[in-house]
């Protein structure tokens, strides 16, 4: 194997970084477009780099591959360990090519400080393939963490009028739950003898009491970051507030480290107390996806609309996760990918109606079809998606939940497929009072199509959506030996 | 014990010392044009000095002046730190001083002899080398803080310093002396051996070890016995103050760590408790109180009481690892003071002080670099990754954890979390609020330049955090 093939997780954490810190070194506002252009130089050569990883995946084992391992600070024998199996791949491809999109995304709607944009946006990447990709628990943990910083500034530096409250907030809580996390880490090390590998973790064994509070540990640090009821109330100011591509980066991918830290730790590590809580999850998780969506039904802010959506959409994610089923987990990971495609798109499009008229209230527009029907094409589609229209990827997802949860409890079943209702309502609602009926202001008669940046990146996740919510065949079958083997280690017992 | 006297393993105190008093002569011959001259005289005392100290890391640990005196990897390390520290404030006040008309003699004179003191501190092995460094380095840094004759809030800082800094020594003589009568020896070791044959509830040697675990905590500026430090930070001049807050923790830890472990290792049980109750005061009070601060010196003040209580955890776990985790935190520690002072020094110009949080405001639209170090050093002190105060804090949680301190550390994580908004609020208002009207600063390449160094290398240290750990774990070794 030649030097690409050996490193690829480390290039595809390390490239976008060295771009970021390269675009960092072009200055002020006056090297913009060269900003520019290094941002999306560096974002799809990421986005190519990170193909040989689907196509020389071997979906037919669990094991974890494309592993590097390098010893790093041998004292504590926290190493530099990197590797990847079905449950990571799709989530990094996601990252890579979401990348590309918002750096697309940042030509027309970003206009000041664009170098330090970028660079966040790129330093971001290189993070978020590194905790998809981390293997060693440490490591995992530095990159899970550092991502907060460049995600702190883009709230706080491009958001709206009450940024700084939402980006301190979204910090705050965030590493509030990290901090738990990092003591259970250390906690699991001492257990294990001195391994921080997370492989070791899964086979460690722990008694109930430890399981418990371990898990609660985790809990507040990947509950805060999906997120579920009732700490999800930075969810929406963060959105709100953040830039276009910071809500798309937070909605598409960072929301989905939640939904990954519980498969990849919670699960494994403390099966026993995961299913002692199963039914506390689930309550959380169907409250999640009831109440949260008739919040959105009542939200006067696109934005706010979509994040609360967004929410009971995860909803469906822990349900899935929480049921221990091969097709619940499933169910998780196709909803967790096409909820990435789908809500990344919407934020889009309130982002280019944002950038023309400089308002995210519903009640501004009114009538957009008429001067706007390409983008209303669209517009249209990524709602029907959200709201789990067959055909898109989110049917499939809330699909296998659904039909994982009646398996389990037909009650459960019950309960999230009201949100079917609920998601077409207020997606459907809102699409009415934005896109079509009459103009009632005068700006919205004025407003421009989209230009061909806009229509190339909505076009490209249109297609990823249909794509995958036709054929979902090709993001299936490379998940499923992980994801049968995590549900082994998930049902077994550790005590 | 050798009776012949050893003078090379002291040769850098001795150059230190030497070159202390020859700049005292020479500058007084020197107008205020030609004071370079003993600037320059004490940036190369301090670059020889490091390269004497970096060749002696790694030699055969040795007690020499009737073991008065230990030279070991320990004493080496906190003596690099000390004297390197020195020499990068001596590059970042430049200017600062030149403004105020502390550009003198008297103040390098000050210094020099400061770091002699924590030198002879690194390598005490005796009750009466540890009093004698600890005086030297007080009385160099009352007289720093009260230079500034004009300011009455410089002058009342040092009254408060030296009146408690005398206090505190008079609590740390009076443990020693009970200690000298019961085991009647004053080097760690025979106090050590003594303590072994005695009944270690004695009444007399818990009162003993209590004076001087407060006499120690005193100068530590831990909670209770934390009250000057804000005061003397904020009423000092920024270039005392970075002073203050920078090199004499690094002294304190050996201070700390051979007194209690190599003197008092068989009481553990009792200053392990002590130490428990002052750390986790410190860490709660320094980081809640420093949320009301809007001068960035009495923040910086009351970070700095939260640290030394973190750094006080490792101490007390008790282990070899442990006391390596500490010397690590306090290193790190040194290196993100010096970076956030040192910022701070660079921002105050002639008849401008940065010392309240707003001065900061808007730095990144007028300055990104200085902004971007800040940042990064706000960031460290937090403990966020890949920053190096995640590895400080790191290894000391691991510490609390490997001897079941399981509620402490996760106390600890807490307060940690309350300190992040604190430092959150620095960057907030660096990045988010808009800039004054103006700001000049007058370019200093040489002071920003190390500056950039010495702020970049707590992410630059990232891939060889290994080594450095390492470095620590072994220079402990000799300890207990």
């Amino acid at each position: 194997m030649g030097f690409f093939e050996q490193h690829i997780l480390s290039i595809l954490i390390w490239l976008p970084v060295v771009g970021g810190l390269l675009v960092l070194a072009t200055g002020d506002d006056r090297g913009a477009d060269i900003a520019r252009k290094i941002g999306i130089g560096f974002s799809l050569a990421t986005f190519v780099a990170s193909i040989p990883l689907y196509i020389g995946f071997n979906s037919s084992t669990s094991d974890m591959q494309f592993i590097e391992h390098a010893s790093w600070i041998d004292r504590y024998n926290i190493e530099y360990f990197l590797g990847i199996d079905g449950i990571s791949l799709p989530l990094i491809l996601l990252t890579t090519f979401l990348t590309v999109i918002v750096m697309f995304a940042a030509l027309s709607s970003v206009r000041e400080r664009v170098a330090q944009y970028v660079a966040a946006f790129l330093i971001m990447e290189g993070l978020m393939v590194g905790v998809f990709s981390a293997l060693d628990s440490i490591l995992f943990y530095v990159f899970w963490e550092a991502m907060l910083i460049p995600m702190y500034l883009i709230i706080g530096i491009w958001g709206g009028t009450n940024r700084v409250y939402a980006s301190i907030k979204f910090f705050l809580y965030t590493l509030l739950g990290s901090l738990l996390m990092l003591v259970s880490f250390i906690y699991l090390y001492n257990v294990t003898g001195g391994s921080f590998s997370i492989q070791s973790f899964h086979d460690v064994p722990l008694g109930m009491t430890a399981q418990t509070l371990i898990f609660i540990a985790f809990f507040s640090a990947f509950a805060v970051k999906i997120p579920m009821f009732p700490v999800h109330t930075w969810l929406p100011d963060a959105h709100v507030e953040a830039p276009t591509g910071g809500s798309v980066i937070l909605a598409a991918i960072m929301l989905k480290m939640g939904g990954y830290g519980f498969l990849r730790f919670s699960l494994p590590v403390t099966p026993d107390a995961s299913a002692n809580l199963a039914g506390f999850m689930i309550a959380l998780s169907l409250i999640a996806v009831v109440y949260i969506a008739l919040v959105a039904l009542v939200q006067f802010d696109m934005k706010k609309l979509i994040a609360y959506s967004s929410i009971s959409h995860m909803g469906f994610v822990t349900l899935g996760i929480f049921l221990f089923t091969v097709r619940g987990i499933e169910g998780a990971m196709v909803q967790m990918i096409s909820h990435g495609f789908i809500s990344g798109a919407l934020f889009l499009c309130v982002g280019v109606l944002y950038d023309r008229l400089h308002s995210r209230e519903i009640a501004t527009y009114g009538g957009v079809v008429k001067s706007m029907p390409m983008f209303a094409a669209f517009a249209v589609l990524f709602a029907m998606a959200n709201a789990g229209l067959p055909g898109t990827s989110a049917f499939v997802g809330e699909f296998l939940v659904i039909m994982a949860s009646f398996d389990v409890n037909a009650w459960y079943a019950a309960v999230a497929a009201i949100t079917l209702i609920l998601g077409a309502a207020y997606t459907l609602w809102m699409v009415k009072r934005v896109i079509f009926g009459k103009i009632t202001n005068a700006a919205v008669a004025d407003l421009k199509d989209l230009n061909s940046p806009e229509f190339l990146i909505l076009a490209l996740l249109a297609l990823a959506v249909l794509a995958f919510g036709i054929w979902p065949d090709p993001l299936i079958n490379v998940m499923q030996a992980s994801i049968d083997n995590l549900t082994v280690l998930a049902t077994r017992s550790k005590l | 014990m050798n009776a012949s006297v050893q003078f090379l393993p002291v040769l850098p105190e001795i150059v230190v010392a030497l070159m202390a008093c020859a700049v005292l002569v020479v500058d007084l011959f020197l107008d205020d044009d030609r004071r370079q001259i003993s600037y320059l005289m004490c940036i190369a005392t301090f670059i020889v000095t490091l390269v004497l100290l970096i060749k002696s890391v790694g030699g055969e640990p040795q007690v020499i002046f009737n073991g008065a005196i230990v030279i070991d990897d320990l004493s080496a390390i906190i003596k690099i730190g000390v004297v390197l520290s020195a020499l990068l404030l001596f590059v970042y006040g430049r200017q600062y001083n030149l403004d105020r008309n502390l550009f003198k003699g008297e103040w390098f004179v000050l210094v020099m002899l400061g770091v002699v003191g924590m030198m002879v501190l690194a390598s005490a092995n005796h009750l009466v080398t540890l009093y004698m460094g600890l005086e030297l380095l007080s009385l160099c840094l009352y007289a720093m803080i009260a230079m500034r004759r004009d300011s009455s809030v410089a002058a009342e800082a040092a009254m408060k310093y030296f009146v408690l800094g005398a206090l505190a020594s008079g609590i740390l003589l009076y443990g020693m002396s009970l200690i000298y009568g019961l085991t009647g020896s004053l080097e760690f070791r025979a106090i050590a051996e003594s303590i072994q044959q005695m009944d270690s509830n004695a009444l007399p040697l818990t009162l003993g070890l209590i004076f001087i675990v407060v006499g120690l905590a005193f100068k530590l500026g831990a909670v209770p016995f934390h009250m000057w430090v804000p005061d003397v930070y904020d009423g000092a001049p920024i270039s005392a103050t970075i002073f203050i807050g920078t090199a004499p923790k690094l002294a304190a830890f050996a201070m700390m760590a051979r007194l209690l472990v190599s003197g008092f290792g068989d009481l553990h049980d009792d200053w392990g408790d002590m130490l428990l109750v002052i750390a986790i005061l410190s860490v709660a009070v320094g980081n809640i109180v420093a949320i009301a601060q809007t001068n960035i010196k009495r923040m910086l003040a009351y970070s700095t009481i939260s640290h030394m209580g973190f750094f006080l955890f490792g101490i007390l776990a008790g282990t070899e690892q442990g006391y390596g985790a500490s010397l690590f935190y306090v290193l790190i520690y040194t290196t993100m003071s010096l970076g956030a002072f040192g910022v701070l020094l660079v921002l105050s110009t002639k008849g401008f002080e940065a010392e309240n949080l707003d001065d900061l405001a808007g730095l990144n639209a007028t300055h990104p670099g200085l902004a971007l170090l800040m940042m990064l050093m706000m960031f460290s002190m937090a403990g966020v990754p890949p920053t190096v105060g995640f590895y400080a804090k790191l290894s000391v949680i691991q510490a609390l954890l490997s001897v079941n301190h399981i509620t402490v550390a996760v106390i600890a994580v807490l307060l940690a979390v309350v300190g992040a908004f604190y430092y959150l609020r620095v960057i907030k208002i660096m990045y988010f609020d808009s800039p004054p009207e103006s700001r000049d600063l007058i370019p200093q390449r040489m002071a920003v330049g190390l500056l950039s160094v010495n702020a970049l290398s707590v992410i630059g240290i990232m891939p060889f955090a290994g080594y450095l750990i390492d470095l620590c774990q072994r220079a402990v070794t000799t300890l207990p």
